[in-house]
Formats: C-alpha cells, structure tokens, sequence
C-alpha cells in the first residue's frame, strides 16, 4: 500500500482513485494511507455547496470548476454526494450528469460517494476523502452535498467556505427563518435568477440575514426620521465581520459565475486576515478528532462486552425494567446484570 | 470493514439518443445494492475511460443502439487497459447483430445483452464476474 501513497504524491491519477475506494471502505489499507497522508494535508481550500434537491448544485459546480480552469491555474476535485437506498444499499449517482464540461481535463477529479446511511448530507468518509484530494495537491475540494435540505450542518463543520443554495419558488419566508441551513451559509446562491419569484426569494434571504446581522437602519416613526444603530456598525466594512453576500446565477447559461468565485475568492481572504481560518481548522479537526475518540471507543468497549451481557441488558430495557441511562451505567461499570 | 461495494458505471457512447434501456439497467444494479454512476448521454469513449478511472468502478455497462459497437466497444476496451483498468469487466447492451458477437467476446466483452433480455440475468453476471464468484 506504500506505493500506491507514493504513487498518489507522485501525480498518478489511478493510484489517487484507487486509494479513495481504500479510504471510502474504511479498509486497514485506506486507514494507513491516510497516517501517511496526513502531513501532506491543510493546504486546499474545502468549499461545500448544499442546498435542496434540484435547486441546481451539480451544475453550479460544473460551472465553479470551469470557470477556475479558465481564469486560475488551481486544480480542483470534485466529491459529489447522492443518497445510498436504505432499502437495498444501492444508489445511482447521476451528479456527473450535469458535469460533462469538465471530461477530458486533468486538472480536474471527480469521485460520486453514495451516502451509505449517513444522515446529514455527507458520507461517513468524506471527510477522510477530502484529505485524500488534499494530500494529492489539489487547490480547492469542491464538495456538493446530499440535497437533503435543512439539516446539513456537517458540511459547515468540513468546508472552509459553505455556500448554501437556493431557488426562486422553493420556499417561503418560514423556510428562510427556521434555524439551521441559512445559519451555516458563508455565501448565499439565488440560482435559476431567471425563474418568477426572484425578488420575493431574494427579499426573504436579505430579512433572514438582516436579523442576524442587523445593519443601520433608516425609518419613519410617528413622522420623524429615526436611525438604529447596528451595534456592529463600525466595522461592517472591515475584516473583522463577514455578512454573507447574496449571489444571484444561472447555472445552465454561466451567468453570475464570475461575481460568485470573487465572493469565494473574499472569503478566503476575510478568513485569513481575520484568523478565522485557524478557527475553522481547530474546530474542523476537533469534530474528526471527537468522533474518532467516539468510534474508537465504542468498537473497543463493544469488543470487550460479552455479546450475552449486551442481550440481557437489552432485554432488561425491553421488559421496561431497566432505563437505557441505568443500563449503561451497569454496563459502563461492569455491574452484574 | 465494511462490505465490499460494486460500483458500476453505466455509459451511453456515440450518437444515439435513447437512455431507456441505460436507465433501466442502472436502477435493477442499484436495487441489487450496487452503486451505480451514472453518465448521461453522447460519452466519448476517452470520457467514459476517464469516468471509469475516477470512480474506480468494477464494471462499466455500455448502451449502444447505433450500430457503431464495433468502433466504440473495442476503442472504450483499449483505453481502459492503457489506464491499468483492464481488470475491469464491460458489459454491452443494444442492438447488437449476432454476427458481431463473438468478435466482441474475443476483445474482451463479458456480456451482451440484447433487447428482451431480463435485468436479473445483467445482476447476476455483473455480480459473479466482478465477484469472481461461478455462474449458476
């Protein structure tokens, strides 16, 4: 397995791809890979793209990747998630689909990942898939998302910079206040511009982030002209604050593409200059780091227990004899049951 | 680890419009627990190849209803092989003359399936080849 490392580090397309099949399976080949990967990582730029089904993320990654390949020299990966069936296990993934401009680049990969059961829009291994890409010298990992919808937060805890799609017509202003999906939102799409209901879904967008990042505000009260203060006022302009920015495109045609990669291009910017890109990492790397501890202990701690004493503790809790809080506690300190 | 997953890509090359069969054949691979890629219509062969090698698939389904198999068939099979996929198995399915058969088995075609043919018989193919499990 050593070599297919080198082989990856060296440039070599197959080698790359075959590690990513090591690394998806979670196999003790793809775990070693990624120990030796690791220090070749920290260096792309993780941008993910979510938002609900059909609001047009494939063919706005499409049109994202072009346009860095012809006005950047950045290489870019792709990782394109679709669900997996939790009836059969399978899963068509149609993402390249939209994606057929970009064939015949080498500047660019991309791998579709079924989501194999893992709610939250992304597979249990993106992450780790992620790194592959990253140590493999790609300059931005452009990650499209399950088109779930309103609960996919774990794309914001792996991405730089989350860009949060969506269409006129899709929803009303409830949509645009529930918590969730805007919160995570570090630039917001409005694709398909050119469908009705533009102005209404745009307007909604602008009073969700108006709440949330309250601006100066001029009005009429009883006649007289009041102003409030944003308590953030001052510094709106300065690096020290990021509002998101609405972005209005038309993915089919590449309108508004060129204005989207510049407010991904100042994002990047206000994350360096303002340190939060070393937040970003810490807490990026303290969610894998926490779910690794989890995982790791979960596996040792279930290989140590008796199958019949996890039975009984079940059938306890079953009979609502024991709550599941006491039986882990039993469990836990290796009390008879 | 995890069970081993067969990832299938399902590839419409050449000029012809019509992705039923295509369609059809990717559903009954994913409703037999594959994961299936699939591409969309008017493939190059050099796109599938490249598709192929991304998504480091154990098979690629070919649908051709043209007439052109005997030029995109051998053309996708010696792409593969110069990326190091030669291992992987590529079904074909369409209008395919019985005539044109055995040369295509001879380059290297594990299967070929005409219309009518029922989509169990592509699973089962497709699983025990990649599987290298014998046929029943």
């Amino acid at each position: 397995m050593m070599n297919l490392v080198e082989a990856l580090l060296a440039g070599d397309r197959l080698a790359l791809s075959r590690l990513l099949t090591q690394v998806e399976n979670d196999t003790q080949e793809g775990r070693s890979a990624l120990n030796e990967l690791f220090t070749h990582t920290g260096k792309a730029h993780l941008v993910g793209v979510t938002g609900a089904p059909g609001v047009g993320k494939s063919s706005l990654v499409n049109q994202l990747a072009l346009h860095y390949r012809k006005q950047t020299n950045k290489s870019i990966a792709i990782i394109a998630v679709d669900p997996t069936s939790p009836f059969t296990g399978g899963a068509v993934l149609g993402d390249r689909v939209r994606m057929r401009d970009l064939a015949g680049d080498a500047g660019v990969f991309i791998r579709s990942m079924a989501s194999r059961g893992t709610l939250g829009g992304l597979a249990h291994a993106t992450a780790a898939v992620t790194q592959v890409f990253d140590a493999a010298g790609f300059d931005i990992v452009l990650i499209e998302t399950v088109g779930a919808g309103q609960a996919e937060v774990d794309i914001a805890r792996l991405a730089h910079t989350t860009l949060v799609v969506e269409a006129p017509g899709m929803g009303d202003d409830i949509q645009a206040i529930k918590a969730g999906i805007l919160e995570i939102a570090d630039v917001l799409v409005i694709n398909k511009a050119d469908r009705p209901g533009l102005e209404h879904t745009e307007r909604a967008l602008r009073g969700m982030l108006e709440m949330a990042h309250p601006v100066k505000h001029v009005f009429q009260h009883h006649g007289k002209i009041e102003v409030v203060e944003s308590p953030i006022g001052a510094q709106e302009n300065t690096a020290q604050f990021w509002v998101p920015p609405i972005q209005k495109t038309i993915a089919n045609d590449g309108t508004g593409i060129p204005e989207l990669a510049e407010s991904i291009d100042k994002h990047v910017r206000y994350l360096e200059s303002s340190g939060d890109w070393n937040l970003r990492e810490r807490s990026r790397l303290e969610t894998e780091l926490d779910a690794l501890i989890q995982d790791t202990l979960t596996t040792q701690f279930r290989s140590s227990l008796p199958e019949e004493k996890y039975d009984r503790a079940l059938v306890l809790i079953l009979e609502r004899k024991l709550s599941p809080w006491e039986a882990v506690k039993a469990l836990m300190n290796g009390r008879k049951i | 680890m995890t069970e081993k997953k067969i990832r299938v890509l399902v590839a419409k090359p050449g000029l012809d419009g019509h992705d039923r069969g295509a369609k059809v054949v990717a559903r009954a691979l994913r409703d037999a627990g594959m994961e299936v890629i699939y591409t969309g219509l008017r493939q190059t062969p050099e796109m599938i190849a490249e598709a192929a090698l991304q998504e480091d698939v154990d098979a690629v389904g070919l649908s051709i209803l043209s007439g052109a198999h005997m030029a995109l068939a051998p053309r996708i099979l010696e792409l593969l092989k110069a990326n190091g996929q030669g291992n992987v198995k590529v079904f074909l399915g369409g209008i395919i003359p019985d005539e044109d058969v055995p040369q295509l088995k001879t380059l290297g075609i594990t299967g070929i399936y005409g219309p009518g043919t029922s989509t169990e018989d592509i699973v089962r193919d497709v699983r025990t080849s990649v599987l290298g499990e014998p046929a029943v």
